[in-house]
Protein backbone atom coordinates (compact mmCIF):
# COMPACT_ATOMS: atom_id res chain seq x y z
CA UNK A 1 0.00 0.00 0.00
CA UNK A 2 1.21 3.40 -0.82
CA UNK A 3 2.23 5.38 2.20
CA UNK A 4 -0.22 7.87 3.66
CA UNK A 5 2.69 10.19 4.37
CA UNK A 6 4.21 12.55 1.85
CA UNK A 7 7.27 14.38 3.04
CA UNK A 8 9.56 16.95 1.60
CA UNK A 9 12.72 17.66 3.54
CA UNK A 10 15.23 20.06 2.08
CA UNK A 11 18.48 21.27 3.56
CA UNK A 12 20.13 24.57 2.84
CA UNK A 13 23.30 23.42 4.59
CA UNK A 14 22.48 24.49 8.12
CA UNK A 15 18.74 24.21 8.43
CA UNK A 16 16.51 21.43 7.17
CA UNK A 17 12.97 22.45 6.35
CA UNK A 18 10.38 19.71 6.56
CA UNK A 19 6.89 19.69 5.13
CA UNK A 20 4.60 16.74 5.65
CA UNK A 21 1.20 15.98 4.21
CA UNK A 22 -0.69 12.98 5.52
CA UNK A 23 -3.81 11.33 4.20
CA UNK A 24 -6.18 10.93 7.11
CA UNK A 25 -9.88 11.75 7.65
CA UNK A 26 -9.19 13.54 10.98
CA UNK A 27 -12.81 13.11 12.10
CA UNK A 28 -13.31 15.15 15.24
CA UNK A 29 -16.32 13.22 16.53
CA UNK A 30 -18.49 16.35 16.36
CA UNK A 31 -19.57 16.15 12.74
CA UNK A 32 -22.76 14.45 11.56
CA UNK A 33 -23.15 12.64 8.26
CA UNK A 34 -26.02 13.15 5.78
CA UNK A 35 -28.27 10.90 7.88
CA UNK A 36 -27.67 12.98 10.98
CA UNK A 37 -25.53 10.34 12.66
CA UNK A 38 -22.35 11.39 14.42
CA UNK A 39 -19.23 10.34 12.56
CA UNK A 40 -17.06 8.71 15.26
CA UNK A 41 -13.82 10.42 16.18
CA UNK A 42 -10.92 9.19 14.09
CA UNK A 43 -7.82 11.34 14.11
CA UNK A 44 -4.05 11.15 14.36
CA UNK A 45 -2.87 11.65 17.92
CA UNK A 46 0.86 11.63 17.57
CA UNK A 47 3.20 12.31 14.72
CA UNK A 48 6.93 11.99 15.21
CA UNK A 49 9.94 12.92 13.14
CA UNK A 50 13.22 11.17 13.85
CA UNK A 51 16.66 11.99 12.54
CA UNK A 52 19.66 9.87 13.42
CA UNK A 53 17.71 8.03 16.14
CA UNK A 54 16.69 11.25 17.82
CA UNK A 55 13.29 12.91 17.94
CA UNK A 56 13.46 16.25 16.18
CA UNK A 57 9.77 17.08 16.33
CA UNK A 58 6.62 15.59 17.86
CA UNK A 59 3.08 16.66 17.21
CA UNK A 60 0.24 15.86 19.61
CA UNK A 61 -2.96 16.36 17.67
CA UNK A 62 -6.64 16.51 18.50
CA UNK A 63 -9.63 16.34 16.18
CA UNK A 64 -9.24 20.06 15.46
CA UNK A 65 -6.54 19.53 12.89
CA UNK A 66 -7.83 19.71 9.32
CA UNK A 67 -8.47 16.64 7.19
CA UNK A 68 -5.37 15.43 5.37
CA UNK A 69 -3.15 17.30 7.82
CA UNK A 70 -0.21 19.43 6.83
CA UNK A 71 2.63 20.52 9.06
CA UNK A 72 5.83 22.41 8.48
CA UNK A 73 8.84 22.85 10.74
CA UNK A 74 12.61 23.18 10.54
CA UNK A 75 15.56 21.76 12.46
CA UNK A 76 19.33 21.90 12.57
CA UNK A 77 21.99 19.20 12.56
CA UNK A 78 21.11 17.24 9.43
CA UNK A 79 22.72 17.21 6.01
CA UNK A 80 21.66 16.33 2.49
CA UNK A 81 21.25 12.59 2.02
CA UNK A 82 20.39 11.95 5.68
CA UNK A 83 17.26 10.00 6.41
CA UNK A 84 14.24 11.31 8.24
CA UNK A 85 11.81 8.80 9.73
CA UNK A 86 8.20 9.87 10.08
CA UNK A 87 5.48 7.94 11.86
CA UNK A 88 1.99 8.52 13.16
CA UNK A 89 -0.50 6.74 15.39
CA UNK A 90 -4.22 7.53 15.51
CA UNK A 91 -6.87 7.16 18.21
CA UNK A 92 -7.86 3.74 16.86
CA UNK A 93 -4.30 2.46 17.12
CA UNK A 94 -3.57 2.51 13.39
CA UNK A 95 -0.08 3.59 12.40
CA UNK A 96 2.03 4.36 9.40
CA UNK A 97 5.73 5.00 8.97
CA UNK A 98 7.88 6.24 6.16
CA UNK A 99 11.42 7.37 5.57
CA UNK A 100 12.44 10.33 3.50
CA UNK A 101 15.83 11.42 2.22
CA UNK A 102 16.79 14.99 2.96
CA UNK A 103 17.38 16.83 -0.32
CA UNK B 1 14.31 -46.61 39.89
CA UNK B 2 10.63 -45.95 40.27
CA UNK B 3 11.31 -43.41 42.92
CA UNK B 4 13.83 -41.60 40.79
CA UNK B 5 11.37 -41.49 37.92
CA UNK B 6 8.72 -39.87 40.07
CA UNK B 7 11.23 -37.43 41.39
CA UNK B 8 12.38 -36.68 37.90
CA UNK B 9 8.84 -36.20 36.65
CA UNK B 10 8.02 -33.97 39.57
CA UNK B 11 11.09 -31.92 38.92
CA UNK B 12 10.30 -31.74 35.27
CA UNK B 13 6.79 -30.55 36.04
CA UNK B 14 8.15 -27.93 38.38
CA UNK B 15 10.60 -26.76 35.79
CA UNK B 16 7.88 -26.58 33.14
CA UNK B 17 5.58 -24.70 35.46
CA UNK B 18 8.38 -22.43 36.38
CA UNK B 19 9.21 -21.83 32.73
CA UNK B 20 5.57 -21.15 32.00
CA UNK B 21 5.36 -18.66 34.81
CA UNK B 22 8.53 -16.95 33.69
CA UNK B 23 7.23 -16.77 30.14
CA UNK B 24 3.95 -15.26 31.31
CA UNK B 25 5.65 -12.75 33.53
CA UNK B 26 8.06 -11.95 30.75
CA UNK B 27 5.29 -11.34 28.24
CA UNK B 28 3.24 -9.43 30.73
CA UNK B 29 6.09 -7.19 31.67
CA UNK B 30 7.26 -6.37 28.21
CA UNK B 31 4.58 -3.83 27.27
CA UNK B 32 4.73 -2.23 30.71
CA UNK B 33 8.48 -2.05 30.50
CA UNK B 34 8.34 -0.42 27.07
CA UNK B 35 5.61 2.12 27.66
CA UNK B 36 7.38 4.39 30.15
CA UNK B 37 10.48 4.44 27.99
CA UNK B 38 8.46 5.45 24.92
CA UNK B 39 6.46 7.96 26.91
CA UNK B 40 9.59 9.53 28.28
CA UNK B 41 11.09 9.78 24.81
CA UNK B 42 7.98 11.13 23.09
CA UNK B 43 6.29 13.08 25.82
CA UNK B 44 3.05 11.34 26.65
CA UNK B 45 -0.04 12.23 24.61
CA UNK B 46 -1.91 14.81 26.74
CA UNK B 47 -5.30 13.09 26.56
CA UNK B 48 -6.92 15.20 29.29
CA UNK B 49 -5.82 18.53 27.86
CA UNK B 50 -7.48 17.70 24.55
CA UNK B 51 -10.85 17.30 26.33
CA UNK B 52 -10.86 20.74 27.99
CA UNK B 53 -13.50 23.28 27.01
CA UNK B 54 -11.83 26.60 27.75
CA UNK B 55 -8.48 28.28 27.15
CA UNK B 56 -7.84 28.55 30.88
CA UNK B 57 -8.54 24.86 31.49
CA UNK B 58 -6.27 23.79 28.63
CA UNK B 59 -3.44 25.95 29.91
CA UNK B 60 -3.93 24.64 33.44
CA UNK B 61 -4.05 20.98 32.35
CA UNK B 62 -1.22 21.22 29.88
CA UNK B 63 1.22 23.48 31.69
CA UNK B 64 -0.10 24.22 35.18
CA UNK B 65 0.98 27.84 34.95
CA UNK B 66 -0.32 31.07 33.45
CA UNK B 67 0.58 32.46 30.06
CA UNK B 68 1.88 35.96 29.57
CA UNK B 69 1.16 37.75 26.27
CA UNK B 70 4.37 38.46 24.39
CA UNK B 71 5.14 40.46 21.25
CA UNK B 72 8.00 38.05 20.62
CA UNK B 73 5.44 35.44 19.59
CA UNK B 74 4.31 36.08 16.05
CA UNK B 75 1.21 34.34 14.84
CA UNK B 76 0.20 34.34 11.23
CA UNK B 77 -3.49 33.63 10.65
CA UNK B 78 -6.02 35.02 8.17
CA UNK B 79 -8.38 37.86 9.20
CA UNK B 80 -11.23 36.05 7.57
CA UNK B 81 -11.33 32.33 6.86
CA UNK B 82 -13.84 31.43 4.20
CA UNK B 83 -13.65 27.76 5.01
CA UNK B 84 -13.46 26.91 8.71
CA UNK B 85 -12.45 23.34 7.88
CA UNK B 86 -9.03 24.46 6.69
CA UNK B 87 -7.52 27.52 8.33
CA UNK B 88 -3.78 27.91 7.82
CA UNK B 89 -2.09 29.13 11.00
CA UNK B 90 1.60 29.46 11.66
CA UNK B 91 3.78 30.75 14.45
CA UNK B 92 7.33 31.91 14.83
CA UNK B 93 9.12 33.38 17.79
CA UNK B 94 12.38 35.04 18.69
CA UNK B 95 12.20 33.58 22.21
CA UNK B 96 15.10 31.31 23.16
CA UNK B 97 14.94 27.78 24.57
CA UNK B 98 11.50 26.96 23.21
CA UNK B 99 10.33 23.52 24.33
CA UNK B 100 6.77 23.41 23.08
CA UNK B 101 4.17 25.24 21.03
CA UNK B 102 0.39 24.80 21.34
CA UNK B 103 -2.56 26.02 19.27
CA UNK B 104 -5.95 26.83 20.85
CA UNK B 105 -9.29 27.85 19.34
CA UNK B 106 -11.54 29.27 22.09
CA UNK B 107 -14.90 28.59 20.43
CA UNK B 108 -14.22 25.02 19.28
CA UNK B 109 -15.92 22.17 21.18
CA UNK B 110 -12.47 21.02 22.27
CA UNK B 111 -10.24 24.04 22.60
CA UNK B 112 -6.82 22.44 22.22
CA UNK B 113 -5.94 21.77 18.59
CA UNK B 114 -2.32 20.72 18.70
CA UNK B 115 0.76 20.68 20.85
CA UNK B 116 4.18 20.45 19.26
CA UNK B 117 7.21 19.38 21.23
CA UNK B 118 10.28 21.26 20.14
CA UNK B 119 13.59 19.68 21.23
CA UNK B 120 16.87 21.58 21.24
CA UNK B 121 18.10 22.05 17.67
CA UNK B 122 14.60 22.40 16.25
CA UNK B 123 13.50 25.90 15.28
CA UNK B 124 10.48 27.41 17.04
CA UNK B 125 8.53 27.85 13.79
CA UNK B 126 5.51 25.74 13.02
CA UNK B 127 2.83 25.91 10.37
CA UNK B 128 -0.31 23.79 10.28
CA UNK B 129 -3.95 23.81 9.17
CA UNK B 130 -6.71 23.80 11.73
CA UNK B 131 -10.49 23.50 11.90
CA UNK B 132 -12.66 26.28 13.32
CA UNK B 133 -16.32 25.81 14.23
CA UNK B 134 -17.01 29.56 14.06
CA UNK B 135 -15.45 32.98 14.47
CA UNK B 136 -13.09 32.70 17.40
CA UNK B 137 -9.94 33.79 19.07
CA UNK B 138 -6.98 31.68 18.05
CA UNK B 139 -4.24 31.53 20.66
CA UNK B 140 -0.70 30.27 20.38
CA UNK B 141 1.18 29.25 23.50
CA UNK B 142 4.94 29.11 23.47
CA UNK B 143 6.78 27.44 26.33
CA UNK B 144 10.29 28.85 26.53
CA UNK B 145 12.86 28.61 29.29
CA UNK B 146 10.24 27.22 31.67
CA UNK B 147 7.85 30.13 31.12
CA UNK B 148 4.70 30.36 29.08
CA UNK B 149 4.06 33.08 26.49
CA UNK B 150 1.08 33.65 24.24
CA UNK B 151 -0.28 35.53 21.25
CA UNK B 152 -3.91 35.72 20.16
CA UNK B 153 -5.84 36.84 17.15
CA UNK B 154 -9.49 36.78 16.18
CA UNK B 155 -10.21 34.89 13.00
CA UNK B 156 -13.61 35.42 11.39
CA UNK B 157 -15.13 32.30 9.91
CA UNK B 158 -17.83 32.46 7.27
CA UNK B 159 -18.46 28.71 6.96
CA UNK B 160 -17.81 26.59 10.05
CA UNK B 161 -15.57 23.56 9.87
CA UNK B 162 -17.21 21.37 12.48
CA UNK B 163 -20.38 20.51 10.59
CA UNK B 164 -22.38 22.90 12.75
Amino acid sequence: MASTIRVRASSNGDITEVQALIQHPMDSGFVKNAKGEIIPAHFIQQLTFEHDGKNVFTADWGGGISKDPYVKFAFKGAKKGDELKISWVDNKGATDTTTAKIQ
Amino acid sequence: MNKIDVGFLATRRLILQGAGAVALIGLGNLPFGLTPALAAANDKYPEEAFKQKSDADVIKTLYGKTAEPSDKVRMDAPEIAENGAVVPVSVSTTLADVTSIAFLVSENPNVLIAKYNVPAGTLPNVANRIKMAKTSNVTVLVEAGGKLYSASKEVKVTVGGCGG
